[in-house]
């Protein structure tokens, strides 16, 4: 409204622009960062692909996101289960000078912060199959999965007119469209292609710079911030309010969930490691991730910190079971990602109230959520998986899985630290 | 020819008594290897996402010298006082292993034998 009462076309609004701007450059950055906490944890002869598989995401669904991806997913919606408009296809029909909805920001910004979730979910997976699924076929997948998994759920969750979203599906910043479907994937895909050699024969695997590690799930964390009090915009306008609860939640959560990591790690084995700890800030983020704008921040503590405890033990329970989930990916995405998204129908107080506030009807619908993600990401995960498996092989060769992948895919090796 | 190999962490109290036997004093020459292999020695526990894994082989420094025929056995004795943790010795503090050299030559002035080590 104008100072003359009548309706007028929402303005830019300086201060939501410049976060979106910030928040989407930051989300980017968690992509490097992942490179580096994945690539830290797998052997010398594999550092380069590992990270690369966080790395190439960034060209090819960055090319992805703007040819469809984002017609996909916010386009005009087809019943509520996928977006569609032909104007939207390479962004061309966008009028650069138009406010997205009434967000107050272009919506080349909304575009672009989109984009980055797209370009990070991918490249989750591939903590599960790391050291030994084939290059091309991952670049393929990765696609492919994007385009029939990432972008309708995301059209279901997050447009205004998605059948989830209808429903009252509360996700604040991806919960459940990027850590449940991410998670639930990646252990899909651990399963099909089967354990590494060395797993399967008991050969020590260690990992070949922890110190990588750390500086990643340093850079998540920060990267975080732009993730979940970026997603503010999406709620409010202009973004302010939401946005600082967000942040909040953020920091508690990540802060209480490595604490409690730390503390069990203590019990259990008599020592605090260092990966733990990383672990633990990890499941932290991801579990308050779909909270962020919804919950208080004593409660967004108490969600990182049972974030901890559910992962830690699907972590240990993983090691029973026997299955090679090399980096951990559905152990603390897809774990954490369940119980977040859950969690959130207790803990909520915003927009509707939850189960601590005596109302359970929010947690039924988590529970709808949660129930559709799984089905839906594993269902067509396996299906694509299927058909690649057929097509184009989902293993690197044996000799590839000795020599390391580095050599064989890159043609480099990480490291020549004996070379003047 | 003598080489060692020896606990990383016993290095320094190598050199010192080497120091103290050899003629150049802290000038002597010797050549140092980190590398890594098994004896009776277990490996360290190591913990990686939350299991502990025994890491098979252990980190050792190797040292070699070449020294004339009088100073072996205090070479010997330097090496094993140094090397030998306290106070009785333990499983892990190494070995020494002396061999014949047939020649040396030294490549800047192409001196041979005893006066070129």
């Amino acid at each position: 409204m104008d100072a003359t009462g009548t309706a007028a076309p929402v303005a830019f609004d300086a201060g939501s622009t410049a976060w979106m701007l910030t928040s989407s450059a930051l989300v980017l950055l968690m992509v490097p960062g992942l490179a580096l906490f994945y690539g830290g944890m797998v052997r010398r002869k594999n550092v380069l692909t590992t990270m690369m598989m966080s790395f190439v995401a960034m060209a090819v669904i960055g090319v992805q996101w703007v040819l469809i991806g984002y017609a996909l997913a916010f386009g005009k919606t087809q019943g509520g289960f996928i977006g569609w408009d032909s104007t939207l296809v390479a962004l061309n029909g966008i009028d650069m000078a138009k406010p997205y909805s009434d967000k107050g920001i272009p919506e080349l910004v909304f575009v672009m912060f989109q984009g980055k979730f797209a370009i990070i979910t991918p490249a989750l997976i591939s903590g599960a199959i790391a050291e030994r699924m084939r290059f091309r076929t991952y670049l393929v997948f990765t696609v492919i999965w994007a385009t029939l998994v990432y972008c309708p759920l995301a059209h279901w969750v997050w447009a205004a007119d998605g059948w989830l979203f209808a429903r009252g599906v509360l996700d604040f910043a991806g919960g459940t469209v990027v850590h449940i479907a991410a998670g639930v994937s990646a252990l899909v895909l651990a399963l099909m292609l089967g354990p590494r050699r060395d797993f399967k024969r008991g050969a020590v695997i260690l990992p070949n710079n922890l110190v990588l590690t750390l500086t990643g799930a340093g850079l998540l964390w920060f990267g975080w911030f732009g993730f979940n009090a970026g997603s503010a915009v999406a709620v409010e306008h202009p973004a302010g309010a939401t946005a600082g609860l967000a942040f909040t939640t953020t920091q508690s959560a990540a802060a209480a969930a490595g604490l409690a990591w730390m503390l069990m790690e203590r019990w259990h084995h008599g020592k605090v490691t260092s990966l733990g700890l990383a672990s633990g800030f990890v499941a932290g983020v991801v579990v308050v991730t779909p909270a962020a704008g919804h919950v208080r921040p004593f409660w967004a503590m108490v969600m990182g910190a049972l974030a901890s405890v559910v992962c830690y033990w699907a972590v240990q329970l993983k090691n029973r079971l026997g299955y090679d989930d090399s980096l951990d990916a559905f152990g603390v995405h897809g774990v954490g990602g369940i119980l977040g998204a859950l969690l959130t129908g207790v803990f909520c107080f915003t927009p509707v109230k939850g189960v601590l506030d005596g109302e359970f009807a929010q947690l039924g619908k988590q529970l709808l959520g949660v129930g559709v993600a799984i089905v839906f990401a594993g269902g067509a995960t396996f299906l694509i998986a299927s058909i690649l498996k057929r097509t184009m092989g989902l293993r690197a060769t044996e000799q590839e899985e000795r020599d390391g992948q580095d050599l064989h895919v890159h043609g480099e090796r990480g490291y020549h630290f004996d070379q003047t | 020819m003598i080489i060692a190999i020896i606990r990383p962490e016993r290095l320094e109290a190598v050199e010192e008594a080497l120091g103290a036997v050899l003629d150049e004093g802290d000038n002597y020459r010797i050549t140092i290897d980190t590398v890594e292999g098994r004896g009776r020695q277990e490996g360290e526990v190591e913990l990686f996402r939350g299991q502990q894994v025994r890491v098979r082989n252990v980190q050792k420094t190797r040292i070699t010298l070449f020294v004339n025929d009088a100073y072996v056995e205090k070479t010997i004795s330097a090496i094993q006082k140094g090397a030998r943790t306290e106070p009785n010795g333990a499983v892990g503090d190494g070995k020494i292993f002396v061999m014949p050299v047939e020649e040396a030559v030294r490549i800047r002035t192409g001196e041979r034998g005893g006066s070129a080590i």
